[in-house]
């Protein structure tokens, strides 16, 4: 069976921006051609009405929390899935710090095995740099690698001991695995719960300096400029970190970073009233650093938009400030976010995907892209749909976000991986 | 007035007077032989006390009789939150026997806001870790203000631990909300970052602090802070930001010495100081049993008709 969307604003960053229609059949892109050129007969084929709308390579989040296995009632694989299909994401890196921790093969293989059974996108599990990520020795990463991790990563927990860091990263580049470091110097964050500055100390709320991130983000460049390894920086949240990555990239150091969208939508703000959920870490930050996120997203300091996709279950939300967890829900709301830069005119529509489809990709060294003979991971999207973010409704279990209640623009209509539809947003409000 | 007295950004400046004259009709009854009046009976007062607290509790506990109601003490150590109970269940309980008031003390900033958001009863806020202390404040307002006859364009000095204290926070707002102009000194260490957001001024130093002032405040200086790295020893705190005599010859010479409580005698405060012609302290005592019969009070529907601005 094949599926041929006609008309839709086809944008592949580097290569097409035009509208075309795109001939899907057994998993591929058959063929793209400028609309009404294609001879199809229409025999057994889904045709689908793509005008007014884009069609971009799958997007991909290199940076999710599924809680699978361990902490099931926050999210599992296969509603974490859910969630990225209907965001508009065709893959995903699932962050170690699982129960157990993804620090051994079998582990890696579960997550694997699961997200096979959910047969939705496709997943790539980031293993641990450190044993139960408790940064004293080095995991398996040979054979985390032949069990399907394609990086490691301590994630929620940064790498405290500098030489184990650095030869995190010369082992990991043996095995051709990605390094994503959490930066994060723990003796300056103490016991912060939210960004330190004026705001923080109104409320009475023990703070988390920029520098707690950005002295880190300076030692894992300094380590990638020591080992030549690349690495890549998560969740990007400082105006400082930001100028780090600026200056290293300017000399040639071959580091990368993410930024998630709240911090280039919301600042410290967000978490007046003791708001918990706008409680991440690292932690919204001032508008000045908003303003530094969203400069180096335009000029490409920064790479990737990553969701950093936290979610937790009600019970972890719903008490004091300072004993709630950290982080947000975001893939049912990254996309729009994104969108919103669009009509902001930060970013045009080639770079936005570029960020949150092509350069994951590239980072990740798997294909993309619409042309023929490639597989059909593609993401449909009206960029001009108004809708309300409605926490009851995500696919995923965590309700956990800010944004609940937001007046958004722009949403996935259609997610295919491989080929099949795994989120369609007709069968969806139909049911 | 409002339901909850949660801090003091929330107070409008009509609502601060209208307490702070309550709290010196309140006084009267203090004075009395007889220092008990029959207006809240039949009210429910529970004091909520998550964190270790002497003063305050007592002060609540006294200001609640001697208006009639009925008050309940629960301490943190008996509280079902040692046996894994969260803030919410604990609310959700005590709504559920139908309290008017509920007074918390809590280690963690914004907790009386998440009580006051889920409970129907009035919540008073006796200190929420390090955010706020408004009925400390409000007593501090009401004891210079009884010298002083007015708080606008005095110039107030808080000395000490800022970043730790909720006291000093309320203070700021509430002093500067009502017209006066508050200086604040102590190690770098202990000044909060954008603590001028608040529209206060840092001083360099604590004799810069002092000059001319109107009330010198002391905060208390605990002394796991030297853990905290943010001090080195009592005895250099003590002769660097500690008040003496002689440092305060710099003040007005009508100034008012001023100390929350508990103090440290010979570290923050001398006690020729705390116990000389200048100190207020134990005016402060007394005003506190007095604005927390007003709160009491007014929380209860006495007066609600004041403006919120």
């Amino acid at each position: 069976m094949s599926i041929l969307i006609k008309g839709a604003r086809v944008i592949d960053p580097g290569h097409l921006d035009d509208i075309c229609d795109v001939l899907v059949a057994n998993g591929r892109i058959e063929a793209v051609q400028p609309a009404d050129t294609m001879q199809v007969s229409q025999d057994d084929m889904t045709v689908i009405d793509g005008r007014k709308q884009w069609l971009t390579p799958g997007l991909i989040d290199l940076h999710v929390h599924f809680r699978e296995p361990g902490q099931e009632y926050k999210e599992t694989i296969l509603t974490g899935s859910q969630a990225a299909a209907a965001g508009g994401f065709t893959a995903v890196c699932t962050m170690p710090n699982t129960d157990p921790v993804n620090d051994d093969p079998a582990v890696t293989g579960l997550i694997l095995e699961k997200a096979r059974q959910a047969g939705l996108v496709r997943i790539y599990p980031v293993a641990a740099i450190s044993k139960g990520l408790k940064g004293e020795q080095l995991c398996e990463y040979g054979e985390l690698k032949s069990a399907g991790a394609i990086g490691v990563s301590d994630d929620g927990k940064p790498v405290i001991n500098s030489r184990l860091m650095r030869r995190a990263m010369e082992y990991a580049s043996g095995f051709g695995l990605r390094v994503i470091s959490h930066c994060e110097e723990l003796n300056l964050a103490a016991a912060g719960s939210m960004h330190e500055g004026p705001r923080a100390t109104r409320m009475g709320l023990p703070g988390i300096p920029s520098a707690a991130e950005s002295t880190m983000v300076m030692r894992d460049i300094e380590l990638s400029r020591l080992t030549g390894v690349p690495v890549h920086i998560a969740h990007v949240s400082a105006k400082e970190s930001v100028e780090a990555i600026r200056a290293a990239k300017s000399q040639g150091v071959a580091v990368t970073a993410e930024t998630a969208p709240h911090y280039f939508t919301l600042t410290d703000e967000a978490v007046e009233g003791y708001n918990t959920n706008a409680k991440m870490n690292p932690p919204l930050r001032e508008e000045a650093d908003r303003y530094a996120i969203r400069q180096a997203l335009a000029q490409g300091v920064i790479d990737i938009i990553a969701t950093d996709h936290a979610p937790h279950a009600i019970l972890e939300k719903q008490v004091e400030f300072d004993r709630a967890a950290n982080g947000i829900v975001g893939l049912e709301t990254a996309l729009s976010l994104g969108l919103k830069l669009v009509r902001e005119q930060l970013l045009s529509a080639e770079v936005l995907i570029e960020r949150m489809a092509a350069a994951p990709a590239k980072f990740l060294g798997i294909e993309y892209g619409i042309r023929t003979g490639l597989p059909a991971d593609l993401t449909l999207i009206d960029p001009d749909r108004n809708f309300t973010v409605q926490t009851g409704a995500f696919k995923s279990k965590g309700r956990n976000t800010p944004f609940g209640g937001m007046e958004l623009t722009g949403k996935t209509m259609m997610t295919m991986v491989d080929g099949k539809i795994v989120y369609s947003e007709k069968s969806d409000n139909k049911s | 007035m409002k339901k909850d007295i949660l801090d003091m950004d929330s107070l409008s400046v009509n609502e601060i007077h209208s307490i702070l004259d309550m709290a010196v009709n309140m006084r009267e009854i203090s004075e009395r032989p007889i220092k008990k009046v029959p207006t809240l009976r039949g009210k429910t007062v529970i004091l909520f006390f998550y964190e270790p607290s002497t003063r305050t509790k007592l002060s609540f506990d006294i200001a609640a009789k001697r208006l009639s109601a009925d008050s309940l003490s629960i301490s943190g150590s008996m509280s079902s939150l040692v046996k894994g109970e969260t803030l919410l269940d604990t609310a959700k309980n005590l709504e559920a026997m139908n309290p008017d008031i509920v007074i918390l003390r809590h280690s963690y900033a914004g907790a009386p806001h998440f009580l006051a958001r889920h409970l129907k009863a009035s919540v008073i806020n006796a200190g929420d870790g390090t955010h706020a202390h408004p009925t400390q404040a409000l007593l501090d307002m009401v004891s210079v203000r009884q010298r002083k006859g007015s708080l606008e364009g005095l110039k107030v000095a808080i000395i000490g631990d800022i970043a730790h204290s909720r006291v000093a926070r309320s203070n700021c707002v509430g002093f500067t909300k009502m017209g006066s102009q508050v200086t604040l000194a102590g190690p770098p260490t202990m000044i909060p970052q954008g603590i001028e957001s608040l529209g206060v001024r840092v001083a360099p130093t604590v004799d810069d602090a002092i000059e001319g002032a109107d009330a010198v405040m002391m905060l208390r200086i605990q002394k796991e802070r030297q853990k905290d790295t943010l001090m080195s020893t009592e005895r250099e705190y003590a002769r660097y930001f500690g008040l003496n005599l002689k440092r305060l010859e710099r003040a007005k010479p009508d100034v008012l010495v001023m100390h929350p409580g508990p103090m440290n005698r010979g570290v923050e405060i001398d006690p020729e100081v705390a116990d000389g012609p200048y100190s207020i302290i134990l005016d402060q005592v007394t005003n506190g049993v007095a604005v927390r019969m007003a709160l009491l009070l007014l929380v209860s529907g006495g007066n609600r008709n004041v403006d919120s601005d």
